[in-house]
């Protein structure tokens, strides 16, 4: 029996994953002493294959018999027409070492996750997208992934989501990594999302508004730049869409947008860098952004994660005129900046994209303002050009630190104002 | 302040220094651009009210470094992808930085803002004479359009004579 056992182990080995399907486990009582002699006869019968996970000792204590699916009409037949009682204890080993399997997984991936992964490093498309979904499993009554399109080279545009419940609820927007060589967005999106899943339940502000909105979270808004700048070009800023009659690749993302399109703020040179496009909402990247807050229906704010400059900005780049909410806007980004600011002394200059940095048709912001959502902000985080785009990895989390208590000064602002 | 009287800007300005964030130095400067002609660079007139901290240490450590090398030195991508370059580098990278900040000016109108955004390569050439001389492959980004400019430019340094930039 033992020799046999070894073999089938051996060829468990071989083929571990068909070895025990429809096999169960039948807990047995014998009522007496001879039951007992039976079911340890029953055990010897080499053919059926049974084996014992707790032996038969004396009558009215259970014994625990894996039967194997080829036997097990057999073993019933036996011990009905014995009088012998059973019952079924696991109706499918197989399944039941599945799920230990995948519960394995999980918390083996969980603990490589929450104890090993390094939010002070810049990561890969790849390592992004293991580390949201160790997120979700890490917070599964709070954070979820959905995915709102493809990219152009049909990679997934995840969003995260973090809700605790309702039905469309009002919701808050936030985007980083739009443009691929931005790094420091989409590590601070990382550290945030992180934050936000964490702080539920400790920080008041973020419970507060959690237990009433919903968040949505791009962090890899662009993945088919993002890819490119790891693996060919470091600088790429735009999607990476072929261009109809031109050599050059891409459109800028933060020109696309039907808000002031095709203006003097962007350019119709498919080779430059702030190429628009051929025609608003051309980016797939773009398009499933616009599709998915125009069908949610009840977004209340957007903002839209940049870098270099260290600047707070609100609409408009692509008219001069202030926007209506002008005045509300500029006193929330004042505040934001003077919060952001405290942490570490980091300055950040802020008013309209147009009097701040310079006129830009066709952005993120501009076309939530004008399609309802008040609450639009464009982020510029570190620094102010002496790193520029390679911001070293040592200022991932001071740049998250700082940049937190102005995030959250935004969407309280947002809660405390519903329209 | 930043008062503008038509082309002329008049600018007070806090320079930091980058190595000790508690030594500044003020300073003011007028700018005159030259829209006529847009080859002429911006003129610039810089006073200094203070003195510059005092580097000739630095300097000839740096100087004496580069030339005791056995090879010429070589390198790329400073920094590196992830914003890293090492301790040798730094001085290079700095060489790179104040260099570049002549060819921006050449370069500069009113609607222009560039930066240095990475050096691709540096090659160290040999000389003859007492100086350094570097040639750079850099990277700059201009702000407005947001394009990356390659620019080469080959450099002289010495620690008494200073920077020179020959494009």
């Amino acid at each position: 029996m033992k020799i046999l056992l070894v073999f089938a182990a051996l060829m468990a080995a071989a083929r571990s994953e068909q070895l025990f399907v429809g096999d169960q486990v039948l807990r047995i009582t014998a009522s007496n002493e001879d039951q007992i002699a039976l079911l340890r006869a029953l055990g010897e019968q080499t053919e059926l294959q049974v084996d014992f996970w707790r032996d038969p000792t004396t009558p009215g204590h259970p014994a625990d018999l894996r039967v194997p699916f080829s036997s097990l009409q057999a073993v019933k037949i036996f011990l009905e027409s014995n009088s012998i009682s059973y019952s079924i204890m696991i109706e499918d080993v197989q399944e039941l070492l599945d799920e230990e399997k995948r519960t394995m997984m999980k918390s083996r991936r969980l603990e490589r996750s929450t104890s090993t992964f390094d939010f002070a490093s810049y990561h890969t498309i790849d390592e992004i997208y293991d580390w949201m979904d160790t997120l979700v499993d890490g917070h599964p009554s709070l954070v979820s992934k959905i995915q709102i399109g493809q990219s152009y080279e049909n990679r997934p545009l995840y969003v995260l989501k973090f809700s605790t419940g309702g039905s469309n609820r009002p919701a808050i927007w936030l985007d980083t990594g739009i443009h691929s060589r931005e790094w420091i967005t989409q590590a601070t999106g990382i550290w945030t999302a992180n934050k936000i899943a964490k702080e539920y339940g400790q920080d008041p502000s973020i419970t507060a508004i959690l237990d009433s909105m919903d968040i949505f979270f791009e962090i890899v808004t662009n993945p088919d730049g993002f890819a490119f700048t790891h693996s060919s070009n470091r600088m790429w800023r735009k999607t990476r869409s072929i261009n109809a009659g031109s050599l050059c690749v891409g459109v800028d993302p933060n020109r696309n947008w039907d808000a002031g399109f095709g203006g003097s703020g962007s350019s119709s040179n498919p080779c430059s860098e702030t190429y628009h496009g051929p025609y608003a909402h051309s980016e797939r990247e773009v398009k499933a952004i616009v599709d998915f807050i125009l069908g949610h229906g009840n977004v209340k704010s957007v903002i839209s994660i940049h870098s270099y400059s260290q600047m707070l900005l609100y609409p408009y780049g692509y008219k001069t005129a202030p926007a209506p909410d002008h005045q509300e806007l500029n006193e929330l980004a004042k505040k934001a900046v003077s919060d952001l600011a405290a942490v570490y002394g980091t300055k950040y200059t802020y008013g309209s994209i147009v009097d701040t940095i310079y006129k830009a048709d066709g952005t993120t912001v501009d076309w939530a303002y004008d399609n309802g959502v008040k609450y639009s902000f464009t982020f510029e985080l570190r620094d102010t050009g002496r790193y520029g785009f390679l911001l070293p990895s040592s200022q991932i989390i001071p740049t998250s630190t700082e940049t937190w208590p102005a995030l959250l000064d935004i969407m309280v602002h947002v809660l405390e104002h519903p329209y | 302040d930043i008062g503008d009287v038509g082309l002329k800007y008049h600018l007070e300005l806090v320079l930091e220094d980058i190595l000790d964030n508690d030594s500044t130095v003020n300073c003011s400067a007028e700018v005159l651009y030259h829209p006529g002609n847009k080859n002429l660079p911006p003129d610039v007139q810089l006073t200094i009210d203070g003195e510059l901290k005092n580097t000739d240490e630095a300097d000839n450590i740096f100087y004496n470094r580069i030339k005791s090398l056995e090879k010429e030195l070589v390198a790329e991508n400073i920094p590196d992808s992830h914003g890293n370059m090492s301790p040798e580098m730094e001085p290079i990278h700095l060489l790179a930085w104040a260099a570049s900040g002549y060819v921006i000016w050449q370069n500069s109108t009113e609607n222009t803002n560039f930066q240095l955004a990475q050096i691709k390569h540096v090659k160290q050439v040999k000389r003859e004479d007492e100086y350094l001389e570097f040639d750079y492959m850099i990277l700059l980004h201009e702000m407005v359009s947001q394009e990356i400019i390659p620019w080469q430019m080959t450099v002289l340094w010495h620690p008494q004579h200073g920077v020179q930039v020959t494009q």
